[in-house]
């Protein structure tokens, strides 16, 4: 069996094939920033988590540190459950806040983590206790309203 | 009466249909059966590849490229008015990975290489070849329809990803270079949009189910096609009609099952 131009040209094709899918998963695609690193687990209760998604991001000072992995609701609080996979290279206090909150206006809703000053840190599967829930326009103007009410009625 | 006769046409038609549909999954069936010989001597799928893949490759690259541009002047225009045409990058890559990549490629696919594939095996019919060939005891199934049938399945997502690939660079070439969009958010964006398992593995998986069906309903066009020169011109323009329908329907399907809920 002997080489022909024939198999040259079908590899030229699927190395280039190969190459396309390769640019599409590490320039197109997120694969590049996925950390292959370890990851550890936290947990957070919120009770109202607006529209955070699995695969969210979650920052601190801006800086992406972690994924949601899961959004599930806990029925002996009644509060949503969230797990968060944390880049281990990243320790936070005890005493650390996590919010939710929205890039932009109308952007997508990630967690901010707020580091607080215990000098013991957050281990795997540790609950982060201080959360803050998610801005609801709905209550925002709700409230507005009715403050509005009361200090015209006040007059 | 010729009521009566209508009413048997149509039967006939539906009977026929499904009789067809039949020896469509036994013809299937006895493909992956006998696909031995297409891996035992690959390098008779090889030569196929060429064929069907290779020469395929001019078309789908410069198609690629300029869907990827009209994508980039449309989008643009659009994205413009609500002030975000930062996420050009985003719009062209996801809607190419997603779909205009596996569906676009795959009729283009149809059309070039399918159509081939039904002339070429209808005429070996036409030409008694198909039958000289069971006479040398030769399986015209494991020897003829095989390998094409995965020469096809392999091409099929490898065009498909070049297809993306180049649009995503033609969406670049007008959004970045010709219009001005910001590259760096261009760029930041299309990664922050995109899911490699998500997106780009949900793409590739289309494209292999559509390069199944292609190859399938080609082969079998060909193979079942009337040994005249008008039945073997029927036979090609039924493929190209059938596998684009097939195509289209199955993406939707698939869609349905990939893209739901979040």
């Amino acid at each position: 069996m002997e080489r022909t131009t024939l198999d040259l040209w079908v590899g030229m094709f699927v190395v280039a094939g190969l190459g396309a899918l390769v640019l599409l998963a590490f320039k197109v695609g997120n694969l590049s920033t996925y950390n292959v690193s370890d990851t550890y687990q936290l947990q957070a209760y919120f009770t109202n988590i607006g529209g955070l998604k699995p695969q969210a991001s979650i920052k601190s000072a801006g800086v992406l540190v972690g994924r949601v992995t899961g959004v599930t609701l806990d029925t002996e609080r009644y509060e949503a459950k969230v797990t968060m996979s944390i880049d281990s290279r990243y320790k936070f206090p005890k005493d650390t806040f996590a919010n939710i909150l929205t890039s932009g206006l109308l952007g997508e809703q990630y967690i901010g983590l707020v580091p607080g000053g215990d000098s013991e840190v957050l281990k795997g599967s540790d609950v982060v206790k201080q959360t803050q829930s998610a801005i609801v326009l709905e209550d925002m103007i709700g409230k507005f309203l009715y403050s509005k009410a009361e200090s015209g009625n006040a007059k | 009466m010729s009521i009566l006769d209508n009413l048997r046409g149509i039967g006939a038609r539906v009977v026929n249909a499904v009789w067809r549909i039949g020896y469509a999954s036994r013809f299937f069936l006895m493909t992956l059966l006998y696909s031995g010989m297409s891996f035992r001597r690959f390098r008779l799928t090889v030569r196929e590849i060429f064929f069907s893949g290779v020469m395929s490759l001019i078309i789908i690259l410069v198609a690629g490229m300029f869907v990827g541009m009209v994508l980039g002047l449309q989008g643009y225009e659009t994205l413009k008015r609500y002030g975000s045409e930062s996420a050009l990058g985003s719009l062209v890559a996801l809607s190419l990975v997603r779909e205009l990549g596996p569906v676009l490629a795959a009729l283009l696919f149809a059309s070039r290489a399918g159509s081939a594939m039904t002339a070429e095996i209808g005429l070996m019919k036409a030409t008694e070849q198909i039958a000289a060939m069971e006479l040398m005891a030769v399986n015209p199934i494991a020897r003829v329809v095989a390998p094409r049938f995965w020469a096809g399945v392999i091409s099929m997502p490898l065009l498909a990803a070049m297809f993306s690939a180049m649009g995503v660079f033609g969406g670049y070439v007008v959004g970045v270079v010709l219009i001005g969009v910001d590259e760096g958010s261009f760029w930041s964006q299309m990664q922050g949009a995109v899911d490699f398992q998500h997106d780009v593995l949900n793409g590739v998986i289309k494209s292999l189910v559509f390069g199944v069906a292609v190859t399938v309903i080609s082969l079998f066009e060909g193979y079942d096609s009337p040994p005249t020169a008008e039945g073997v011109s029927g036979a090609t323009t039924r493929t190209v009609v059938q596998s684009s329908l097939a195509i289209l329907m199955l993406d939707f399907i698939l869609t349905a099952f990939m893209f739901r809920g979040d």
